[in-house]
C-alpha cells in the first residue's frame, strides 16, 4: 500500500557470498527471485530467498540484522561493491527494491576487512570496534554524581555538532569502504562528540591516545585521507571529524600526560 | 503464591527515601565478593551493568549481539520524560506521577510510579554528565517537547534518536567498566534457561550463537533486562531479535507473569505494504506535536488529500478530545483510528490508514523548523514508502509497539523467584494498562541506574547464599534440558519455516487479541493456538547444524516460546472482564466507545503461575490500592 508499485514485480538475479565459516573458502552462488516487489526492503528480499532455501532443505543465507530501521548498525552487506549499496545515507535494511530494475543482477558480499573476520556467509565479527570504545569512548562519571542538567549551558551549535558525530551506528561501513581497512572515521566520530562537549574535556588527551592505540592494536589499517569512508557512511558522518581527531591526537602528544602505550592499567 | 509487593510504609513522597535508608547495604570491600549476571544490554541492562560494576560488584553481562549497543533500545525515537519543570509550565514529580497513574488507567502500583517520577530528574542529570547530546535552545539550556497524555512539556530528546543517544550513554558507562575489568562482556550469547539452587536464582544456561556451544554461568543473583514481547504478534515495531525466551523460561521456573494481555498498540506507524512485510516502522509520537490526524468526512471520497477542502475533513482527535487533541494517549488514539477505518473512512489502497498531515505546521513555522525537529523521521518515511511527507500527508496506522505486561516484580524489582530481578520492559511494573509516551526510556534507566543498586544490595546483604558453581547438579540438569530441546527441534525435519509459523501466530493474535478483543475471539484463539503448537512440533524445518551459527534454530526457539506466551495472553485477556487502557474488550465499553473499567472486580494485577507442561496456569492477584490518585474514569475530552 505504501508506494504505488503494487502490481509491478521484478525478476532479480543475485550472486551471494556463501562461506561456511572463517576457516574455509567462500564463493559467490547464483540465485534468482521471480516476483520481487519494489516496495520490499533489501532484507525482505533475503527473507523471501531464505524461506525458499529452507523449504528446499538448504541452509539459508546468514546475515546480521535487528532493528531494520537504520539505527542498530547490525545489517552490513556490500552490494555491487558498495557497503550498504547504491543509495547514499542509507543502511542495507533501509534500501528498498525500488532502487533496482527488473532483470538486474546484484552481487552481495560481506563487509570485508582484516579486522572483521567472516563468521558465516554475510556475517562478520566486528567486535574490534567495541574494544576501541572500551579503551576510552566514555566520560568517567559514576552514577549519582551529576550536577543539574542545566548547570552547564552548551550552545545549540556545539550540541548539534556533537549530535552529528554521535549519530554513528558502528556498522563498520567506513572500514569496509576503506582500501586500507582503517577505522578512523568511526573513532573520530566518538572522539569528536566528546571533544566538542564540556563533559569530555577532562579526559580529552587520555581518550584520544588510548582509542587510537587500541585501533592500531587491532587489525585496522592506517588512514591515508582518501575519504571513501565518509562517502559510504549511511549516517553521513563527515570527514571533518578526522581533521578533529588529528588535532586532538596532536594535542595529546604535545600537552598530554599520557606517554605510555598502556591499554591496561 | 505469595505476592507481597513490599511497598514501604510512609507518605508516598517518602517511601523511596525511607526504603533506601532501611535497605541493607553491602560494604565496599565485600561487594567484590559478589557476582551478578545481567542478561540484555538495552537501557535497563546496560545501565544496571554499569552502576553495579561502579559499586564494585563483579558483573557478567550477556549480550545477544556482537555489540551491546545494538540492543533494541537503540531504536527509540521520540524522547524521555522528566519532571524538571524547566519550562515553568507547572510540572512536578507529583504531576508526572499523577499523569502516569491516570495514563495507565489505574492498573499500576502508586509507590513504584512515584519512585519513577522522582528518579526521572536524576536520569537527565546523569545522562548529560555522560555526554548525551540532548537538544538545546540557543541559550544553551535543554529543550523540551510534549508527548501524549500530558499537558506540560517535559520530554527531553536528541533529534529523533533519543533511544540511540541514551543507550550510547549507558553503553559507554558499561564499556568503561569492561575496560576496568568489572564487567565481563559475554557477547553473542542467548540465554536459554534460568538455574535455581535451593529455590534461588543462581545462574543461567546460554548458547553461544557463533559456535553453538551451550554454556553455564553461575552467580549470586540474576538480572533479566531482556525487553518486551511485542514480537508475539510477528509484526510489531520491535527489533527482529527482540523475544520473550528469557522471561518465558524464567516463568516456567517459577516467576509469575504479570498482566500478560496488556499490550500497547501505537497509533502512528507506517502501514503494512505486502505479505513479505517483516516488521513495522514507528513514526514517533512526537510528530503529533505538529502533525494533525484526519480522514475524509465521507468514506467514498477518493480524491488526493490536497484536493479535499478543510470542511470535508474530519480531524477526529481534535473533534472528540478537544483538550488533548492530537496528543491524546496512545490507546485512545489507536482505537479512534480503528473506529474511523472500521466505518470505511480509512485512506490509501487498503483503507487501513489515516493521514498525519504537516501542511499547517509547515505553513506556520516554515520547512526548516519542521525539518530541524523531525528531519530524520521524514527521511525514514520517504525511504520506506517512496513518498515525500513535506508534500503529501503521511499515511499511518496503529501497530503493536510495547508490552506493559511482563514478569511480576515487587517494589525491589525482584520476581517471585528470590535473587531473580527483572528490569525495564521485561517487568510488568510501572505502566499499568497503558504506557505514556517517553516513559519506557525513563523506566529502563530508573531501574538500572537508580533502583537496582539499592535493592540488589538489600537482597545480597540479607540473604544467606551458599557457594555454588556450575558443577552443581542443577546446572547439569538445566543444561541437559536445553540440549534436548534443541535436538528435538532440529530433528523434526518437517516442511515449515519458523517465520512461516510465526506469521501465522501473529495473525491469530492480531485478529483475536489485538486492538479489540471479546470472549468469542479469545475463545477462538484458545482453540487455534494449541493446533499451531502441534503444527510447530510436527512440521518445523531447521536446516544445517546446531553447532554453528544457525539463525533458523535461534528463530525457532523463540517462536516456540511465543506460541506458549500467546496462549497465556489470550487466557489473561479472557479472564479480565473489563476494558482498561490498551486492553479493550468490546463487551465493556461506554456509550461513546471508551474503555469501561470494573474497579470492583478488577482493580488488581493478575500474576500467572506456571503449573507444568500441558497444565493451565494459575491466576493469582495482587490488589491495587489508590490512596493518592482517586480512581476515576479517564477523560481526555
Ligand atoms: C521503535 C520504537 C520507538 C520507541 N520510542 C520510545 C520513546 O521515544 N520513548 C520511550 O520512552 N520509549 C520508546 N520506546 C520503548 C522503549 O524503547 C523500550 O521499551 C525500551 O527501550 C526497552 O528497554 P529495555 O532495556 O527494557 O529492553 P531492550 O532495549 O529491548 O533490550 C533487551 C535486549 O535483550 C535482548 N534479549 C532478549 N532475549 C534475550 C536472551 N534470551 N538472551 C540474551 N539477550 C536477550 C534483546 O535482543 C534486546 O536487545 C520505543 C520502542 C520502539 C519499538
Ligand atoms: S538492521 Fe539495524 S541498522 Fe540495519
Amino acid at each position: 500500500m505504501a508506494g504505488n508499485n503494487n502490481s509491478r514485480t521484478m525478476r532479480i538475479n543475485l550472486k551471494v557470498w556463501r562461506q561456511q565459516n572463517e576457516k574455509v573458502q567462500g564463493n559467490l552462488v547464483d540465485y534468482t527471485l521471480d516476483s520481487v516487489s519494489p516496495d520490499m526492503s533489501f532484507l525482505e528480499m533475503f527473507d523471501v530467498l531464505n524461506e525458499q532455501l529452507v523449504k528446499k532443505g538448504e541452509e539459508p543465507v546468514a546475515f546480521a540484522h535487528d532493528c531494520r530501521e537504520g539505527i542498530c548498525g547490525s545489517c552490513a552487506m556490500v552490494i555491487d561493491g558498495e557497503p550498504h549499496g547504491p543509495q547514499t545515507g542509507t543502511t542495507t535494511c533501509q534500501l528498498h527494491m525500488r532502487s533496482f530494475s527488473d532483470g538486474d543482477t546484484i552481487v552481495v558480499e560481506p563487509f570485508r576487512a582484516k579486522a572483521f573476520p567472516v563468521v558465516k556467509d554475510l556475517v562478520t565479527n566486528r567486535t574490534a570496534l567495541d574494544r576501541i570504545q572500551a579503551a576510552g569512548g566514555y566520560v568517567t562519571v559514576s552514577t549519582g554524581n551529576a550536577p543539574d542538567g542545566n548547570a552547564i549551558p552548551i550552545s545549540k551549535e556545539i550540541a548539534d555538532l556533537a549530535m552529528d558525530a554521535a549519530a554513528c551506528i558502528q556498522c563498520g561501513a567506513c572500514v569496509a569502504a576503506c582500501r586500507n581497512g582503517s577505522a578512523m572515521l568511526f573513532v573520530s566520530a566518538k572522539v569528536s562528540q566528546l571533544a566538542l562537549l564540556p563533559q569530555g574535556q577532562a579526559e580529552r588527551d587520555r581518550r584520544v591516545s588510548r582509542m587510537v592505540w587500541q585501533m592500531d592494536e587491532e587489525d585496522f589499517g592506517s588512514c591515508t585521507n582518501m575519504g571513501s569512508c565518509a562517502a559510504a557512511c549511511p549516517k553521513e558522518i563527515k570527514v571533518e571529524n578526522i581533521a578533529r581527531i588529528n588535532r586532538e591526537y596532536a594535542h595529546a602528544m604535545l600537552f598530554g600526560r599520557v606517554s605510555e602505550r598502556v591499554s591496561d592499567e | 503464591m505469595n505476592l507481597d509487593s513490599k511497598i514501604p510504609s510512609g507518605h508516598i513522597s517518602e517511601k523511596w527515601t525511607n526504603h533506601q535508608f532501611e535497605s541493607k547495604l553491602v560494604n565496599p570491600a565485600n561487594r567484590r565478593k559478589f557476582s551478578v549476571i545481567v542478561v540484555g544490554t538495552g537501557l535497563a541492562g546496560a545501565s544496571a551493568s554499569a552502576s553495579l560494576a561502579e559499586l564494585g560488584y563483579n558483573v557478567k553481562t550477556l549480550c545477544i549481539h556482537d555489540s551491546p549497543r545494538r540492543a533494541h533500545s537503540i531504536a527509540a525515537q521520540g524522547g524521555i520524560n522528566a519532571a524538571k519543570n524547566y519550562q515553568n509550565d507547572g510540572d512536578s514529580v507529583y504531576r508526572l506521577f499523577y499523569d502516569t497513574i491516570k495514563g495507565g488507567d489505574f492498573r499500576a502500583r502508586e509507590a513504584n510510579v512515584h519512585r519513577l517520577a522522582e528518579n526521572s530528574v536524576k536520569i537527565i542529570d546523569h545522562c548529560v554528565a555522560l555526554g548525551v547530546p540532548f537538544a538545546r535552545e540557543y541559550g544553551g539550556l535543554l529543550a523540551n517537547r510534549s508527548f501524549g497524555g500530558a499537558q506540560v512539556s517535559r520530554t527531553f530528546y536528541a533529534r529523533g534518536q533519543t533511544g540511540q543517544q541514551l543507550l550510547l550513554g549507558a553503553y559507554s558507562a558499561m564499556m568503561r567498566q569492561v575496560d576496568a575489568k568489572k564487567v565481563e562482556l559475554l557477547n553473542f550469547r542467548e540465554m536459554l534457561d534460568l538455574v535455581l539452587v535451593d529455590g534461588k536464582a543462581r545462574g543461567v544456561i546460554c548458547r553461544n550463537v557463533l559456535t553453538g556451544e551451550i554454556e553455564s554461568h553461575a552467580a549470586d543473583a540474576v538480572i533479566l533486562a531482556t525487553g518486551g514481547y511485542g514480537n508475539v504478534f510477528y509484526l510489531s515495531t520491535n527489533a527482529k531479535w527482540s523475544n520473550a525466551t528469557a522471561i518465558w523460561r524464567a516463568h516456567k521456573r517459577g516467576a509469575a507473569f504479570g498482566n500478560p494481555c496488556f499490550t500497547q498498540i501505537h497509533p502512528t506507524c507506517i502501514p503494512v505494504s505486502g505479505d513479505y512485510q517483516s516488521k513495522l516502522t514507528l513514526m514517533s509520537e512526537s510528530l503529533r506535536n505538529d502533525g494533525r490526524v484526519w480522514v475524509p468526512k465521507n468514506g467514498t471520497d477518493a480524491r488526493s488529500p490536497d484536493l479535499i477542502p478543510e470542511d470535508e475533513r474530519d480531524y477526529y482527535l481534535e473533534r472528540i478530545y478537544p483538550s488533548f487533541g492530537n496528543l491524546a494517549p496512545r490507546d485512545i488514539a489507536s482505537r479512534a483510528a480503528k473506529f474511523v477505518c472500521d466505518e470505511g473512512r480509512g485512506v490509501g489502497n487498503t483503507k487501513l490508514a489515516v493521514y498525519l498531515d504537516f501542511a499547517a505546521a509547515i505553513k506556520r513555522d516554515g520547512r526548516p523548523v519542521i525539518e530541524g525537529k523531525y528531519g530524520n523521521l521524514f527521511q525514514m518515511y520517504e525511504k520506506i514508502t517512496g513518498e515525500n511527507p513535506y508534500k503529501v500527508p503521511m499515511r499511518i496506522y496503529p501497530a503493536v509497539h510495547y508490552t506493559m505486561g511482563g514478569l511480576w516484580v515487587d517494589y525491589n524489582l525482584q520476581s517471585t523467584i528470590p535473587g531473580l530481578h527483572v528490569l525495564g520492559e521485561a517487568n510488568f511494573s510501572d505502566h499499568g494498562a497503558n504506557r505514556l509516551g517517553a516513559s519506557a526510556l525513563m523506566q529502563g534507566l530508573s531501574d538500572g541506574y537508580f533502583v537496582i543498586p539499592t535493592t540488589l544490595a538489600n537482597y545480597l546483604g540479607s540473604t544467606k547464599l551458599d557457594k555454588v558453581d556450575v558443577s552443581h547438579q542443577a546446572f547439569k540438569d538445566a543444561r541437559a534440558g536445553v540440549e534436548q530441546g534443541i535436538s528435538r527441534m532440529m530433528n523434526i525435519k518437517g516442511g515449515k519455516t519458523a517465520d512461516e509459523l510465526h506469521r501465522k501466530l501473529g495473525k491469530l493474535m492480531w485478529d483475536n487479541c489485538g486492538m479489540a478483543r471479546n470472549e468469542q475471539s479469545l475463545n477462538k484463539l484458545l482453540e487455534e493456538i494449541p493446533k499451531l503448537r502441534d503444527e510447530f512440533w510436527n512440521d518445523l524445518r531447521i536446516p544445517g547444524d546446531a553447532a554453528t551459527l544457525n539463525q533458523e534454530l535461534e528463530r525457532a526457539g523463540r517462536v516456540a516460546d511465543f506460541i506458549e506466551l500467546g496462549e497465556l495472553m489470550a487466557r489473561d485477556a479472557l479472564e479480565r472482564r473489563e476494558s482498561c487502557g490498551g486492553h479493550f474488550r468490546t463487551e465493556f465499553q461506554t456509550q461513546d466507545n471508551e474503555a469501561q473499567r470494573d474497579d470492583e472486580k478488577f482493580c488488581h494485577v493478575a500474576a500467572w503461575e506456571y503449573q507444568g507442561e500441558g497444565k493451565a496456569a494459575k491466576r493469582n492477584t495482587e490488589a491495587l490500592n489508590f490512596e493518592y490518585v482517586k480512581l476515576a474514569t479517564r477523560s481526555y475530552k
